[in-house]
């Protein structure tokens, strides 16, 4: 019997470890375009303590230690590169409070954004999250770990920036926490000790978020998405950056997409609006469709496309049904919203190349301080042509992203390259030192942010 | 079996294993696909089933126990189609079922599954028990052989072997008799509906089920057919047509909701309780019926219906389709199906959970027990609370 798989067993029981074909199979795999690389081991431990454990196994035995969330960052952040334990936290699923008063919520790694919004819907029905537009299966802490953003973006910007404090396990084994809760306080601030922001965006790179505290917002009662449409690229800047400055709205996402045909190189924009009562959201409508866009319909420059009351969770996966293909991924980016034509026009340019109908999308993040804009290339998983093809246009699009002056926002393995080749050589350097300090036997998930 | 000549080998591929087939209606959890909820590894998740079949039918792994038992673990509950947004979902379970008939081709099969349809084939049901020994659930009834009666009541596998889903058998022949309705039963004549034997892929063996209950119903002239179990009602009203079988069919609670309907069945009894009910997936996912059994309940005087918060669509299967009430592939834990739904049902308050399927009943009367609330939560099949209710029990 393999003495990893036994120590494993030990620390966790039989039926959460498997080195068996299956497992493997199913754990090498990305649901974009990644390469699969199969792991030694797939464990799914349920407490803070067995990860400890786990990790501490992994560096005596020199092993790679890959945490996985939801798996939906569709970039391969949790391929196991270089094998090793393939750690599954999605049974770590406790809500462990909500702190109605000072609203936040403290949770285990492996929540979903499903549990959370019908948690909060069940018992909290005036309070929310920023859910960002991936399935509901994706995991909070996959999503705040990648620096995601949701559809409170717009007010509150990045998800990653509403962390009021996290427990993390770091390469060496110890359980750390960072906020408030560090000196035995509730998990309201993540300020103002120093600063140690050494976890977020770094793919699991420098250690395991075990718990995480997580701003809720406030959910007004009434909720919907209204819709306009222009037909000239470079309106968009401006009437995200008009749309800003009425502090109306939750969330203002631009998209254009060459299916269906009539809607093909028009700009659409979603607009959602939230209210507590008529009064307050036929105030919100006016503003924004009256006083802010009604010029462009006066113009003739766009059109409003209606407002359908209740946000309905975004079915993003459907893309990738896209002929019938099971398969999409996109690079996104956080840009300049001055870009946004460029971004349009060139993204349609590397689709068509590639024979792929062009789908591009840009989310607002904060007062327009910068956009989430990202380029989907759907893929047919049962036609290598396509997923080779839909993979080259993945990278044509890194490099353009930086080209226009922008980051990749969670880049693969390919992206990550092409930034840390870019990077500033001293934050080069600190990175590593950090990477080096944190994780000196480079276990963790290895092949993510390596700077030789 | 090459992916190329897969029944559904241009549609296999396109899970994109989102997940959304993991939650229930209410995103309240990613723990109603049974088996992911009992094993909570990826290879047990719709998703994974999925594609591990694809990769085992485009040989790029090979066929293992562990494999077998991971496609078996599939109740076939449906909760995935249910919640999948793509256009493909309506065939999930197909894809389920088309793959295990490729390993019963192959003749590769987990021990539990391979016994289960030996014994069907051999005795004429899962349990392995002789053919004679069939009708003993009706002892101490006055329940005729099926003569020409206006209804065949096709008691079933479960109903008929089962020590606990015959007192709910033997319940429902009792109302029938009280209310004065014209039935009989096929006793040892009767044979296995096949429904299991369906899910599990063994199609020839289906065949010739359904072609022998046919022939045997025609021959007696069978017209109408109160079934027992919501299995049976669906393989006689979705599958038996395909093959000759045009019967009406009936599941017992709309029979005995139109009973109390029109008044030929009165309460002289009320049960007193909170009662939760479950909905069995091959009444409700299959075929759209939630509202009947509770129509029922809430007639009953006293009964005050609770719902568990996964309910109708987003029912969390009792983890005993496609024969895991035999194969088992899914017991033995805290965080099996049965277990978690029994809680679910003991969270409401209820201290009755009441079901409509013998498969429910056998499931969750042994996870009360597993769980130690048996004394707090009772399980009882519609058809034994009527009975009670009505006067029936114990009359014939």
């Amino acid at each position: 019997m393999d003495p990893i798989y036994q120590s494993l067993a030990a620390i966790v029981d039989t039926e959460h470890v498997s080195n068996r074909p299956e497992e493997l199979y199913i754990y090498s795999f990305d649901l974009g375009t990644a390469e699969p690389h199969q792991p030694d081991y797939v464990v799914s431990p349920v407490t803070t303590e067995q990860i400890q454990e786990i990790v501490r196994l992994a560096n005596r035995e020199n092993i790679p230690v890959v945490p996985l969330g939801g798996g939906m960052s569709l970039a391969g952040l949790a391929v196991p590169l270089k094998g090793g334990i393939l750690l599954d936290l999605k049974r770590m699923d406790r809500i462990i409070e909500v702190n109605e008063k000072a609203r936040y919520a403290v949770l285990e790694c492996g929540v979903s954004q499903g549990q959370l919004t019908s948690y909060l819907e069940r018992h909290y029905p005036h309070l929310t999250h920023s859910e960002p537009g991936a399935p509901p299966a994706a995991t909070i802490v996959g999503n705040v770990v990648i620096h995601g953003q949701g559809d409170l973006a717009q007010p509150y910007g990045f998800n990653s920036d509403m962390v009021n404090g996290l427990e993390v396990v770091l390469p060496t084994g110890e359980a750390c926490r960072f906020g408030s809760c560090a000196l035995g306080a509730r998990w309201f601030t993540n300020h103002p000790l120093p600063d140690v922001g050494l976890f977020l965006g770094w793919c699991g790179a420098t250690g395991i978020i075990t718990k995480l505290s997580i701003r809720l917002l406030p959910a007004k009662r009434i909720r919907g998405v209204g819709r306009f449409v222009v037909d000239d690229e470079e309106l968009v800047p401006e009437i995200m950056y008009k749309l800003t400055h009425t502090q109306m709205a939750e969330d203002i996402i631009a998209f254009s997409s060459a299916i269906p045909p009539f809607a093909s190189m028009l700009q659409h924009f979603t607009v959602n609006i939230a209210a507590d009562s008529e009064k307050e959201l036929e105030m919100k409508q006016e503003i924004i469709w009256d006083d802010t866009l009604g010029e462009y319909i006066k113009k003739g420059d766009g059109a409003y496309l209606g407002f359908t009351r209740n946000l309905e969770r975004p079915q993003i996966s459907k893309t990738s049904d896209y002929k019938k293909g099971g398969g999409f991924e996109y690079v996104g980016s956080i840009m300049p919203i001055e870009k946004y034509p460029e971004c349009y026009r060139k993204g349609r340019e590397i689709s068509e190349r590639y024979n792929i109908p062009y789908t591009v999308t840009g989310r607002c993040i904060g007062a327009a301080h910068s956009m989430m804009f990202a380029w989907t290339y759907a893929f047919n998983r049962a036609d290598p042509e396509t997923i080779n093809g839909a993979r080259s246009a993945l990278h044509e699009t890194d490099r353009l992203v930086l080209e226009l002056g922008g980051v990749i926002w969670k880049p693969g393995a390919y992206g990550q390259k092409l930034v840390l080749e870019r990077l500033d050589p001293n934050t080069r350097e600190l990175m590593k030192k950090i990477k080096g300090i944190l994780d000196p036997k480079g276990i963790m998930n290895p092949g993510n942010w390596e700077i030789p | 079996m090459a992916l190329k000549d897969f029944e559904y080998g241009d549609t296999i591929h396109r899970c994109f294993r989102c997940g959304y087939c993991k939650f229930p209606v209410n995103w309240t959890d990613v723990n109603n696909c049974p088996p992911y909820a009992r094993f909570r590894m990826e290879t047990y998740s719709c998703g994974g089933r999925l594609w591990l079949a694809r990769a085992w039918l485009n040989e790029q792994i090979d066929w293992t126990e562990h494999l077998a038992e991971i496609l078996y673990s599939c109740t076939t509950c449906r909760n995935c189609e249910i919640k999948c947004p793509l256009r493909f979902n309506v065939d999930i379970v197909n894809m389920v079922v088309a793959a295990r008939s490729e390993m019963v081709e192959a003749g590769r099969l987990p021990p539990a599954v391979k016994k289960f349809l030996e014994n069907i084939e051999l005795y004429g049901n899962p349990y392995g028990t002789g053919r004679s020994s069939r009708s003993a659930w009706a002892e101490g009834t006055a329940t005729e052989q099926y003569n020409g009666h206006e209804y065949l009541f096709y008691v079933g596998c479960a109903g008929s072997y089962d020590a606990r889903a015959r007192q709910s058998a033997k319940a429902l022949a009792q109302i029938l008799q009280k209310a004065g309705i014209s039935f009989g039963v096929l006793g040892s004549e009767e044979n296995c509906d096949g429904n299991e034997v369906h899910k599990l892929g063994e199609k020839g063996l289906f065949e010739v089920l359904a072609q022998d209950n046919i022939a045997r119903f025609k021959k007696l002239g069978v017209k109408n057919i109160i079934t027992l179990s919501p299995h049976a009602f669906n393989a006689f009203k979705n599958h038996y047509p395909a093959y000759g079988g045009d019967f009406s069919i009936f599941h017992y609670t709309h029979l005995l909701c139109n009973l109390l309907r029109t008044g030929r069945i009165r309460f002289s009894d009320g049960i007193h309780a909170k009662v939760a009910y479950h909905d069995p997936c091959f009444l409700g996912r299959w075929n759209n019926e939630y509202e009947t059994p509770r129509e029922i309940l809430r007639a009953i005087p006293g009964a005050d219906l609770v719902e568990m918060e996964k309910n109708r669509e987003g029912a969390l299967c009792c983890g005993g389709g496609g024969g895991n009430f035999q194969i088992d592939l899914l017991g033995g834990s805290e965080n099996s199906p049965a277990r978690r739904r029994v809680r679910e049902a003991h969270e409401t308050g209820a201290t009755i959970l009441a079901v409509a399927c013998p498969k429910c009943l056998i499931m969750f009367e042994d996870a009360v027990k597993a769980e130690g609330i048996e004394e707090k939560l009772s399980v009882l099949d519609i058809s034994e609370i009527v009975a009670k209710g009505c006067g029936a029990e114990g009359s014939t």
